[in-house]
């Protein structure tokens, strides 16, 4: 399933010249690839029965995914099934209710503040809106992390943020320019550079192409395929463009609305390759792939007439 | 319809009692909720004063909100300061006037601003100015996700985004304070003597008898508290501002609200105990104005 020729160096993998930041040197390290007897071996990150719940809303009901080093994640899933809460809740963004998120066999949960941000810097998240700091410049968006956490001058950080523009395909005049200047699609790669600024060991995508066009879609599709070629970096995507799963997944997995399950019924309805995805005989995956509303517009207006009619408690009956 | 007209004109005992039930459990909820608040404001002022002394803030992160907080409120809190000053003037000349004293009006208008209307103005004009674009500021980036996206690359956003707005209101409140004073006192200095004709000397010898070094010391010492009240109750409210424009909205507003209440509430009570210290170094009491 892996799309890279193994044995390959890193900056032949991946761009050009890709430094290892992360022993603040800007050496280019010779490092092989892992093979996959390796990446499965233990898995990179662990998530345990999660549960998640807001007020008096669950959203995530005992999740237990594991999720290898080296391999492409994609979670599918219509809009408000949870996909969102359960990236950020693998960067500690979010607490889980119960259950557990082990990264490398240390639990989230039993890391300090100090020791979960140092954590972080093995992760890059690339956000649906990029959140690019409004105030700051795009070079200094993406030098935010290098400044953060490595000792590096001025002019080595320059460098490297240069770098990480010319890779994800924005002009160098980008750089002196706000956020708010740029297209959607210039902000989703400048937001994916900064993710990449760190050299990541995971990287987490919350619906990278959503509010693009077919084409720039498919050039974020090629950054997050190029992402995957370096090696021991992990992807997960959290999507529901079916275009963007059948090309950059390894593996899917499939979230369902909790308010659409019964009591008892996994909410992953499905685990496994694209090929296998598209082989699906489960009605409601093949409702989501096929995009068909079938009586879903019923059932919403359903829902909503009893929502409408239910008793008011303020009421005296 | 009759079954129903006779439930609503007569609610059964069981009914009462669900209402005067659901009334309590209204009243507990905002309990709860009211101590949860006061909880939350608490953790996250400490989690403040921790980042506080935990990193020292960079030099390029601190002089933007250094510039907002103190260059760009000076002008407003400037013309307040004037126009307050001439206000009293206006507004006592006529008591004076009526009791011979019209001499003794530099001694209470100059009391009355650097003892109270200075820092309490200054502070709810900062409130004003500069809370509300905080709250406003720190809810949209909350709102866009880019307060996830600091705490996602492993940087702490109270150190990043609050720690330097609380420096800034900390450090510069009490100059905004010594300006505002500076600008009360010269309008109503002009207005008593340039409008209502009060003799120069006297004017300045009674502002002199009646105001000594604790009246200016207790107006800057409160202008702290107004500071950091400010900035902590404002970033709190961007911090957890709710989803929308009018999330971002209601912040805004009720970081104004919340932090005008505070810091009348603080005002009053700072007020009590800088009394007492000075009755007691002081025992003599003050000189009476009559």
């Amino acid at each position: 399933m892996y799309r890279i020729t193994y044995g390959l160096k890193v900056h032949e993998a991946f761009f050009n010249q890709q430094p290892n930041y992360k022993n603040y040197t800007m050496t280019t390290p010779t490092i092989e690839a892992p093979t996959r007897e390796e990446t499965t071996a233990e898995p990179l990150l662990f998530i345990d029965s999660l549960s998640i719940t807001f007020g008096d809303q669950q959203v995530l009901r005992n999740i237990s995914l594991k999720i290898t080093s080296g391999e492409t994640l994609v979670i599918l899933g219509e809009s408000g099934c949870g996909k969102t809460v359960l990236l950020k809740t693998m960067i500690g963004l979010i607490q889980p209710t119960t259950g557990d998120i082990r990264f490398e066999d240390t639990s989230l949960a039993s890391m300090a503040e100090r020791q979960l941000a140092h954590l972080r810097t093995r992760y890059g998240f690339v956000f649906q809106g990029a959140a690019l700091f409004d105030s700051a410049t795009i070079a200094e968006n993406i030098a935010f992390p290098l400044r953060e956490h490595t000792q590096l001058e001025e002019d080595e950080i320059a460098k490297i943020v240069a770098e990480l523009v010319a890779e994800v395909g924005l002009p160098r005049a980008v750089l002196r320019k706000k956020p708010v200047e740029l297209s959607g699609g210039m902000r989703k790669r400048a937001g994916l550079a900064r993710a990449l600024a760190l050299d990541p060991q995971l990287v987490l995508y919350d619906e990278p192409t959503t509010g693009l066009d077919p084409i720039m879609s498919d050039v974020i599709n090629e950054l997050i395929l190029r992402v995957h070629r370096r090696p021991e970096t992990t992807n997960v995507v959290v999507t529901h463009d079916m275009t963007t799963a059948h090309k950059v997944a390894d593996r899917i997995i499939m979230l369902y609305p909790l308010s659409r399950l019964k009591q008892g019924e996994s909410q992953i309805i499905f685990t496994g390759t694209p090929e296998e995805l598209d082989g699906s005989t489960d009605p409601r995956i093949r409702q989501f792939i096929e995009g068909q509303a079938g009586q879903r517009l019923n059932e919403l207006r359903k829902e909503q007439h009893q929502k409408d009619c239910a008793p008011s408690s303020e009421t005296i009956n | 319809m009759n079954s129903l007209t006779t439930t609503q004109s007569e609610p059964t005992a069981d009914d009462v009692t669900g209402w005067f039930a659901n009334r309590v459990a209204d009243v507990g909820d905002m309990a709860v909720t009211m101590v949860a608040g006061i909880g939350d404001v608490t953790l996250f002022s400490l989690r403040t004063i921790g980042w506080l002394f935990a990193r020292r803030q960079r030099r390029d992160v601190l002089m933007p909100s250094f510039y907002q907080i103190g260059v760009l409120s000076l002008p407003v809190i400037a013309l307040t300061g004037l126009f307050i000053g001439m206000v009293l003037a206006v507004q006592s000349y006529a008591q004076f006037k009526a009791l011979g004293l019209q001499t003794r009006l530099g001694s209470v208008i100059n009391l009355s601003l650097i003892r109270e209307l200075g820092p309490v103005l200054a502070a709810t004009m900062l409130a004003g100015r500069v809370g509300s674009a905080m709250a406003a500021e720190l809810g949209t980036m909350r709102v866009t996700e880019q307060i996830d996206a600091l705490e996602s690359m492993g940087a702490n956003p109270i150190y990043y985004l609050v720690v330097p707005r609380f420096l800034g209101c900390l450090v510069l409140i009490p100059a905004l304070t010594i300006m505002a004073d500076f600008m009360g006192v010269l309008g109503g200095y002009v207005y008593s003597h340039g409008i209502l004709g009060i003799d120069y000397h006297h004017y300045w010898s009674n502002s002199r008898a009646y105001i000594d070094s604790f009246d200016f010391f207790m107006g800057i010492f409160k202008s702290f508290f107004f500071g950091a009240a400010i900035a902590l109750v404002s970033c709190h409210h961007g911090f957890h501002c709710d989803h929308g424009a009018q999330g971002v909205g209601r912040a805004a507003t009720n970081a104004f609200v919340h932090s005008f209440v505070l810091i009348l509430v603080l005002d009053l009570f700072l007020g009590i105990g800088l009394n007492n210290v000075q009755d007691y170094l002081r025992p003599e009491g003050p000189r009476s104005l009559l």
